[in-house]
């Protein structure tokens, strides 16, 4: 190291970089590899930006069969140290979503390890359209019904989706 | 004190006289005290509570060529450790104050400071270094001047050129707890390497924060993370500033109030300011200890006159007092270290799906579905990527243009994510004429 000479400026110039990020190179494969159920799509408003996408699902099945729903992802710097923050913009009648879009999803949070992939994360929010869980509730009163009656908590999927009132909360149509 | 004439007594006699622990390089001289103070230009990331440690350790060892950046500025709390700072420094950018202090405490010694983020700067600043000392509470901050260190290894014929690499010497402190170590970028376990050695965030469910609390952190959290996008209280889109007591407050007095609602106590101001920044306890004694550590390895690294540590010292005084060196290994598949870039031939003519077929075809890579990225003026663009189907589509017409039409220019480096590799893999651009 004595025989090198390092005789920079000490006035910086504005910063480029050559190389991609660790978090950029690893959303990379992830996109690249994404596998999106049939029910899934995808939205990606500047392809050069592979941080800030929406994924569109629309079940097929079970309560929420014939919904639009769409989440909003944010990768960040810290990727996969820490997960994407993931909002559902949709106004849903769902148990573990609650009306600012706040989602209740264990791997997004508390669960969330570095050898998860987005592709595990839509399958995890697929799940939950097919099996809403009033378990861990962010929705009280939507988890409420759906565990004393579930034709009732069905009735008012379906009306919420057309667009109409649970209460005096408007929600407005999604249907696809 | 000594006369100034002695000043450097004990550092020549590390210097000057041959020991058993010195590196095999190492030759007893006058010469190299020199070279500390004329030569060595070091860098040193953090200018709080261990940046200042560090700044003092390695100034009274000699160095004279310090540079010092900092994004931030000096807080009330910051006082009690942070030992360059006084009252009347307080909303001043701690680089600048740090380095101010120092050249005028220690003489001879020339601190220079950007009051910047690191990211602020690019491969020309960084690689006019010797040596990265960080003293960082930031996993993203680390993480990105390892990626930085690593962009600036040249290779020729695929052996690593020894005088591109910028040895890293990290410390990093929580409450008593610290680990001090060293990174020869490209030779030795780098911070992606070794990721998981990071705590990871505390995230607590999001329905126990909205329905269940049973923490006085759960009532800060739901604050913070519901309350706070429902009402903005400060103008809507306003984002929270940890540093503004205004929303701080706001959070504290909300938090006491749902609090009271579940029986919970324990909600202070100091707790509510501490889960919004995520701020780990420091300890004064602890950042000393790692600081000084850190300093050995930088003045080690820069004489020879002992061989460096290998690679990764944790210590931890909560119980009396325990450390352990040991080597942490480098991880083979590491998405930072493990790759060398590998050169890729192409003609500014050739189209961007003569590319990506010699990727399929050739039967050195023989990949199956490469989505391929690449960084121009700093910035990523996306030139093809296999799923999913919105993006294909938008990329597709991409593949018909030439790679002079894309930007694309020698020397510029591209990443491919394929599934027959665990990593998005890095080649460098060799334009054939
Ligand atoms: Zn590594």
């Amino acid at each position: 190291m004595k025989n090198q000479k390092k005789d920079g400026t000490d006035a910086p110039k504005q910063g480029t970089q050559k190389r991609a990020s660790a978090a950029q190179l690893r959303i990379t494969k992830d996109i690249n590899e994404l596998t999106l159920p049939k029910t899934c799509d995808t939205e990606f408003p500047d392809p050069d930006d592979l941080l800030t996408f929406k994924l569109i699902i629309c079940p097929d099945e079970g309560f929420y069969r014939g919904g639009r729903f769409v989440f909003s992802f944010k990768v960040g710097p810290n990727y996969p140290h820490e997960p994407p923050k993931v909002k559902c913009e949709t106004m849903v009648y769902h148990p573990n979503i609650d009306l600012e879009g706040n989602v209740c999803l264990n791997i997004l949070r508390e669960d969330w390890k570095p050898v998860l992939t987005i592709n595990s994360i839509v399958y995890g929010l697929q799940y939950l359209f097919l099996e809403p869980n009033p378990e861990d509730p962010l929705n009280k009163e939507a988890a409420e019904v759906l565990q004393n009656n579930r034709r009732l908590f069905e009735q008012n999927v379906v009306k919420t989706m057309k667009g109409g009132y649970i209460g005096n909360v408007y929600f407005d149509r999604c249907l696809k | 004190m000594l006369p100034w004439g002695e000043r450097w007594g004990e550092v020549r006699k590390l210097l000057e006289r041959p020991g058993p622990f010195t590196h095999p390089d190492f030759e007893p001289s006058p010469d190299t005290l020199k070279m500390l103070q004329e030569n060595m230009k070091v860098l040193v990331i953090g200018a709080g509570g261990l940046g200042c440690e560090l700044l003092k350790d390695l100034a009274l060892m000699g160095f004279t060529k310090l540079h010092v950046i900092d994004m931030d500025t000096i807080d009330l709390s910051n006082l009690n450790r942070q030992f360059l700072f006084r009252k009347k420094d307080i909303g001043e950018s701690k680089a600048k104050v740090a380095a101010e202090f120092v050249n005028h405490r220690v003489k001879g010694c020339h601190v220079t400071y950007y009051y910047n983020k690191i990211q602020d700067f690019g491969e020309d600043f960084y690689r006019s270094f010797h040596l990265v000392v960080c003293g960082l509470d930031s996993i993203v901050a680390r993480r990105w001047i390892n990626g930085m260190l690593l962009s600036l290894l040249c290779y020729e014929d695929g052996m690593l050129e020894q005088n591109s690499v910028i040895p890293l010497v990290d410390g990093g402190t929580e409450g008593f707890k610290g680990n001090a170590r060293v990174v020869l970028p490209g030779l030795t376990a780098c911070i992606e390497c070794t990721l998981d050695l990071f705590p990871p965030q505390v995230n607590f469910p999001l329905c126990t924060i909205a329905h269940t609390p049973r923490l006085p952190e759960h009532c800060i959290e739901y604050v913070r993370i519901l309350l706070w996008p429902k009402e903005n209280p400060f103008s809507s889109e306003t984002a929270i500033d940890g540093d503004d007591p205004q929303h701080i407050n706001w959070i504290f007095e909300k938090a006491q109030k749902r609090a009271a609602e579940y029986g919970i106590s324990g909600v202070t101001y100091r707790l509510t300011q501490g889960v919004v920044k995520r701020i780990i306890p420091a300890v004064a004694s602890t950042n000393a200890v790692i600081a000084a550590a850190c300093a050995t390895e930088a003045f080690k690294l820069a004489t020879s006159a002992c061989t460096p540590m290998n690679n990764y010292f944790v210590f931890n005084d909560t119980d009396g007092i325990y450390t352990y060196t040991y080597e942490q290994e480098k991880k083979e598949d590491c998405v930072a270290c493990s790759q060398v870039p590998q050169e890729l031939e192409m003609k500014l003519s050739d189209k961007l799906q003569d590319v990506i077929t010699t990727l399929a075809e050739s039967l050195q890579y023989q990949m199956k579905k490469p989505g391929l990225t690449a960084m121009i003026a700093g910035k990523t663009k996306s030139l093809y990527l296999h799923s999913p189907a919105s993006i294909e589509e938008k990329l597709r017409p991409n593949l018909k243009k030439t790679i002079e039409e894309l930007g694309l220019q020698d020397g510029m480096e591209l990443a491919v994510a394929d599934v027959t590799s665990p990593n998005t893999v890095l080649f460098r651009i060799k334009i054939k004429t």
